[in-house]
C-alpha cells in the first residue's frame, strides 16, 4: 500500500473529523498514559490532519495506549483521538501479521471484569 | 431543416424574484452588463415565499417553457423565514410535476442575494439552456386555455 | 374604466441604444386601457416629471407605466411625482426596461420586443391596481426597558435624558445586575461599583425613570408605538414607598441561614435583606423561603423592629398595566452550570470555584471584605490555577459552542490583580488561546504576563483532584509537549456565560426570535445590530451575544437612539402593501396565524348575514396593518385563498404571468 492510500484507509478507520481539533490538548491533559508515549494523544490527531503516516506507523506509543477512552470523554470539540490510535494500532498489527492473542488464551474468570475495549485492544496489543 | 428551427418559437421563461436579494441581483447582473437570455421575463414578489404553487402552474399552463424561482440563501430571509417555506412548498410541487406532465427540470429554485448579479447571469444562462435543450412545452398543450 | 399612461424613458442613450423607445411607445398605445403613450429623453428629470404630472392632469389618467430603470433606483420618485399630479401613489407600476433589458442584451430587435412584454406585463398589473393609503398609529411617548444591568440602565438614562419617559422592569430586588457583583473592570482596573453605582442613582433620580424592581413582565400586546405591557410586581412583603432602608430589620431577622445570591452564595443573609448597601432601590425584601413568619406565622420581630411600619406580611403579587411605544431587551447572562464538567472538581472542592465567585471573594464588600482567602478553611492560598475555556467553544454537547468573549480578559485581569496584591502568590494559567482584541486589551494581557509574572500554560487541563488537602491540576503544556500537574491551594473556572434563562420565556411573549443558544437574534447581522424583526422592540448587551461592558454600553445607547428615533415621531406611516383577509371566504382555520413571522394575524368571532334575517357568528382572520410587514406567507398558506396581499394580489401576479406567456 502506498502512502496515499495508507493515509485514506487511516482516515476512514479512525472515522473521526480530526479537522475539528482546536489544539488545547485537552486530552493530552487528561491521559493516564501519556509520560509513557513518545508521539502524544493530540499529536495522533494533528499528525493525521498532516497526513504524516510514517511517523504515526512508527510511534512506540500505540502499545502504551490504555484504550481507556479518556481522551475521547473529554475533547470538547467531538474529536476522538483513541480512534486514530487504535486505527494506527490496527495497521500496524495487519502489517505485522496475525500473532496477537487469541480469545481462548484469557482466562475465563477475568472476561466479567474488563472492558470490551481493552479486550479488544488487548488483542491488538500482545504478541502469542 | 434549418428553416424549421429558425421558425420554431423561442422557448419563454418566467423567473419570480424576491424583492430584496433576486430581483436587486438581477439589477446587479444589469449594471455589470452580465447578459442573459431575452426569453427571461422577471416578476417581482416582496418575497419567494408569496409565490403560490399555483403561479407556476398558471405559467405552464398559458405556455411558458421554464418557471424558476429566485430568492434569498437560506438563513438570510429579509422576513427570516421565508424562503424556508418557500423552500418546502416548492420542494412538494416539484416532486408533483412529473403527475401533471412537465418535466421537473423546466422548474428549479435558485437562492441569489442581492451581491451575486455574476450568479444571477449564469443561473438564468444555465437554466436557458436546459430549458432549449428540453424544447417546447408540447406536453402541457391540450391542458392550456385557448382564450 | 382604465385611463392608463405609458412613459419611456430612453436614459440617454442607456436605454434608446438597444431599444427602440419609439416603438415601445407606439406599441403600447394599441394596448387595452393605455389612453396615453409618450416616450422621453430621461423621465426621471425634473422636466420629464413634470411631463408625467401634465399628462396626467390632461388625460385625467387613473394610473401609470414607467418604463425606465430599476424600480429599486426610481420607483418613489415616480409614486411622488404621481402623488403631485393627484393620483394614487400605488398606482404607479415601472417597467425595468434599463437593468432587465437593454444593459444585457445587444440585438435591438430582441430588446425593443421584450421591453415591450415587459411594458404590457406592467400594464396588465396596473389594471388590478387599486389606490392604496398607508395606515397611520399614534406612538406611546414611554419606552420600557426589560433588564436593569448595566445595559438597561444605560440605555434607559439615554432615552430619559432626550425627554421620554422610561420604566425599567427588574427582576431582582436590586437594579445593577452582573456589573454590580463585580470588584474590577478591564482594561483600566478602575472599581466596579464605582463607575456603575452612581448610574444606578442617576436612574433612581431622574424624573423621567421610573423603577419597576422585583418585577417582570407577564403580558406583552400590541405592536410598534403601541405596547401593552402587564407587569408582574412580585411580593416582597415590605411596603416600598415606607422602607427607608435603614437595615434594623436585617440586624433583629432571626433567620439568617439563606444563602447570599448576590455574593454568589459564599455567605449567608437573614430572610429580609438588602441586597447590598448601595442597592437601588433600597428598600428590604422578605425571602419567603427563610422567613420564619412567613413559614409557620410565629415571629414577626422585623415588622416590631421596623420604625417605618413597613413591613407587610400580607402583601401580594400585584400586577401593572402600561402602554409603551419601544421595548428594549437588556436581560443579560450568567454562568453555565458546571454539571457536566465532572473532570474540574467543581462540585466536590470548596476550593475550586468560578470566576465571578472570585470577584466576590476580592470586593471589600464581598463575604470575606475583599481579603483573598480559600472558601475552605479561610487560609490565604499560594498557589492559584486558572482554567480558561471552561464551558466554551465545546460542540461535545456538554457546554456552549461559542467563545463567551470575556473570559480572556477579566482572567488576566485577576491574574494581575492577585500578583499585585500578593506578590508571594503563584499564579498559573491554563489557555488554549488568549483572545483579545480591543482597545488596550493586548497590552492589558500582555501586561500580566510581562509585569506581573503570570505564568501561561497553552494547553487544556484534564482533571483537577484533591490530594492531602491540595488540588493537583493536571494538563497538557503544548508548547513543551508536557503533561505537567500543578499542586493547587485555588482552582479558579472561566466559566462560559449564557443568556439569562429568563430570556426564552420573553422572546415568546414579544414574538422576536431567539438562536440555538438562547440568544436573541438582531434584524441583520451587520446592518441592524440592535434591532429585532419585530418593530418596535431593540436588543441591548449580553442578550444579543456575548459581550464585554464598553461594547454593552456602546449597543445600549444605539439601542436608546433607535428608540428615541421611534418616539420623536408622532404618527407611524405603515407600508400599505400588507395582507388582508376576505372575511366572506375566510375559515377562522388559524394556519396563517401560524406562519405569520410577526405575530400580525389575529382571530375575531364576527356575526355575518347569511339570508333569511339571520346571523351567524364566525370566526375570521385580522390582519394588523402595523404589524404585517407583507412577506405574503399566509397567502400561500390560506387554504381558502381568503388571504391576499396588497400590491402584490394573486389576481395582480396571474396577470402578469398571463401578459410575459401571451404570444
Amino acid at each position: 500500500m502506498n502512502n496515499d492510500m495508507q493515509l485514506k484507509s487511516l482516515i476512514e478507520m479512525s472515522a473521526t473529523d480530526v479537522r475539528k481539533c482546536m489544539k488545547c490538548g485537552k486530552c493530552s491533559g487528561r491521559c493516564p498514559a501519556f509520560k509513557e508515549m513518545d508521539i502524544k494523544p493530540h499529536q495522533f490527531v494533528t499528525l493525521l490532519g498532516q497526513g504524516k503516516v510514517e511517523k504515526l506507523l512508527a510511534s512506540k506509543a500505540i502499545w502504551n495506549c490504555l484504550s481507556c477512552l479518556a481522551c475521547v470523554e473529554r475533547c470538547p470539540r467531538g474529536v476522538a483521538p483513541a480512534n486514530v490510535i487504535e486505527a494506527v494500532r490496527t495497521t500496524v498489527a495487519r502489517m505485522q501479521g496475525g500473532d496477537g492473542i487469541t480469545a481462548e488464551e484469557i482466562p475465563a474468570e477475568v472476561n466479567e471484569m474488563i472492558p470490551q475495549q481493552l479486550l479488544v485492544s488487548a488483542f491488538r496489543k500482545y504478541k502469542k | 431543416m434549418q428553416e424549421i428551427e429558425k421558425n420554431q418559437k423561442k422557448p419563454l421563461i418566467v423567473a419570480f424574484c424576491c424583492n430584496w436579494c433576486s430581483y436587486a441581483g438581477a439589477d446587479l447582473a444589469g449594471s455589470s452588463r452580465l447578459s442573459y437570455p431575452a426569453e427571461v421575463k422577471i416578476i417581482k414578489v416582496p418575497c419567494s415565499c408569496r409565490v403560490n404553487p399555483i403561479f407556476i402552474l398558471k405559467a405552464f399552463q398559458r405556455g411558458a417553457d421554464g418557471v424558476i424561482l429566485c430568492g434569498c440563501h437560506p438563513g438570510d430571509c429579509h422576513y427570516s423565514e421565508g424562503n424556508y417555506r418557500t423552500r418546502r412548498r416548492m420542494g412538494l410541487l416539484f416532486s408533483m410535476l412529473n403527475y401533471f406532465g412537465i418535466e421537473k427540470e423546466r422548474t428549479r429554485i435558485e437562492w441569489v442575494s442581492a451581491a451575486e448579479g455574476a450568479k444571477f447571469s449564469a443561473v438564468m444562462n444555465d437554466f436557458a439552456k436546459t430549458i432549449n435543450e428540453l424544447g417546447e412545452n408540447r406536453r402541457l398543450e391540450d391542458l392550456r386555455c385557448k382564450d | 374604466m382604465h385611463r392608463i399612461g405609458v412613459f419611456v424613458c430612453h436614459c440617454g442613450s442607456n436605454i434608446a441604444a438597444t431599444v427602440d423607445v419609439e416603438r415601445v411607445s407606439n406599441a403600447l398605445a394599441h394596448e387595452p386601457g393605455v389612453v396615453h403613450s409618450v416616450n422621453y429623453q430621461y423621465m426621471c428629470s425634473e422636466n420629464g416629471q413634470q411631463l408625467i404630472k401634465n399628462a396626467i392632469k390632461e388625460h385625467n389618467l387613473s394610473g401609470i407605466v414607467v418604463c425606465s430603470c430599476s424600480p429599486r433606483m426610481h420607483e418613489a420618485t415616480f409614486r411622488k411625482t404621481a402623488e403631485a399630479a393627484g393620483l394614487n401613489p400605488y398606482m404607479v407600476e415601472i417597467a425595468n426596461i434599463r437593468e432587465q433589458c437593454s444593459w444585457i442584451h445587444k440585438d435591438v430587435e430582441e430588446a425593443t420586443e421584450k421591453a415591450i412584454v415587459l411594458a404590457r406585463t406592467a400594464v396588465a398589473k396596473l389594471t388590478l391596481n387599486k389606490p392604496l393609503v398607508a395606515g397611520e398609529t399614534g406612538v406611546t411617548k414611554r419606552a420600557l426597558v426589560i433588564g436593569g444591568g448595566i445595559a438597561g440602565i444605560q440605555a434607559a438614562l439615554d432615552i430619559a435624558d432626550a425627554g421620554y419617559e422610561v420604566d425599567i422592569v427588574e427582576k431582582n430586588p436590586t437594579i445593577g445586575g452582573r456589573m454590580a457583583q463585580l470588584d474590577k473592570t478591564f482594561p483600566t482596573l478602575d472599581c466596579s461599583a464605582c463607575i456603575l453605582t452612581p448610574k444606578m442613582v442617576d436612574c433612581a433620580q431622574h424624573e423621567k425613570i421610573n423603577i419597576y424592581s422585583y418585577s417582570e413582565v407577564d403580558k406583552v400586546k400590541g405592536f410598534v408605538g403601541n405596547f401593552k405591557v402587564t407587569i408582574k410586581k412580585k411580593a416582597r412583603y415590605v411596603d416600598e414607598t415606607k422602607c427607608t432602608g435603614c437595615g434594623v430589620c436585617m440586624t433583629n431577622c432571626p433567620s439568617k441561614k439563606g444563602l447570599n445570591s448576590f455574593n454568589m452564595d459564599l455567605n449567608t443573609r437573614p430572610a429580609i435583606y438588602i441586597p447590598f448597601a448601595q442597592a437601588i432601590p433600597n428598600v428590604a425584601v422578605i425571602d419567603p423561603e427563610q422567613c420564619i413568619k412567613l413559614k409557620s406565622g410565629k415571629c414577626g420581630l422585623c415588622s416590631m423592629k421596623c420604625g417605618a411600619n413597613a413591613i407587610d406580611y400580607k402583601q401580594q403579587d400585584s400586577f401593572v398595566e402600561r402602554e409603551y411605544g419601544a421595548i428594549v431587551v437588556a436581560t443579560g447572562f450568567k454562568p453555565i452550570s458546571l454539571e457536566n464538567f465532572n473532570e474540574y472538581g467543581y462540585a466536590d472542592n470548596k476550593d475550586v470555584i468560578t470566576s465571578l465567585e472570585l470577584e466576590r471573594l476580592m470586593n471589600a464588600a464581598g463575604p470575606s471584605k475583599g481579603t483573598l482567602v480559600r472558601p475552605s478553611d479561610g487560609e490565604h492560598p499560594h498557589v492559584i490555577t486558572f482554567i480558561q475555556c471552561v464551558g466554551s467553544r465545546d460542540v461535545s454537547g456538554c457546554g456552549k459552542p461559542y467563545c463567551s468573549k470575556i473570559c480572556c480578559m477579566y482572567t488576566a485581569k485577576h491574574a494581575m490583580l492577585i500578583r499585585e496584591k500578593y506578590p508571594d502568590t503563584q499564579v498559573n494559567v491554563f489557555y488554549i488561546d488568549v483572545r483579545t482584541p480591543g482597545k488596550n486589551y493586548d497590552e492589558f494581557y500582555r501586561r500580566a504576563v510581562e509585569q506581573y509574572g503570570v505564568n501561561y500554560i497553552k494547553g487544556m487541563v484534564g482533571k483537577v483532584y484533591n490530594e492531602n488537602g491540595k488540588l493537583m491540576v493536571q494538563g497538557s503544556n503544548l508548547i513543551d509537549n508536557e503533561q505537567v500537574t500543578i499542586a493547587s491551594d485555588l482552582v479558579v473556572l472561566a466559566t462560559a456565560i449564557e443568556p439569562d434563562p429568563s430570556v426564552k420565556d420573553l422572546a415568546t411573549k414579544l414574538t422576536i426570535s431567539i438562536d440555538t443558544n438562547n440568544f436573541l437574534t438582531e434584524a441583520h447581522a451587520k446592518l441592524k445590530p440592535v434591532e429585532c424583526a419585530t418593530a418596535g422592540v431593540y436588543l441591548a448587551g449580553v442578550c444579543q451575544g456575548p459581550k464585554d461592558i464598553p461594547e454593552t454600553v456602546a449597543q445600549a445607547s444605539a439601542a436608546a437612539s433607535k428608540v428615541i428615533g421611534l418616539l420623536a415621531k408622532d404618527k407611524l406611516k405603515g407600508n400599505p402593501c400588507v395582507a388582508h383577509a376576505n372575511e366572506m371566504t375566510c375559515t377562522g382555520c388559524s394556519q396563517c396565524a401560524e406562519v405569520c413571522p410577526y405575530g400580525a394575524i389575529t382571530y375575531e368571532n364576527k356575526e355575518f348575514r347569511i339570508g333569511g334575517g339571520k346571523t351567524e357568528k364566525r370566526r375570521v382572520a385580522s390582519v394588523n396593518p402595523a404589524v404585517c410587514q407583507g412577506c405574503g406567507a399566509c397567502t400561500v398558506t390560506c387554504p381558502s385563498g381568503a388571504m391576499d396581499l396588497h400590491g402584490f394580489s394573486s389576481a395582480q401576479i396571474l396577470k402578469e404571468v398571463e401578459a410575459i406567456c401571451k404570444r
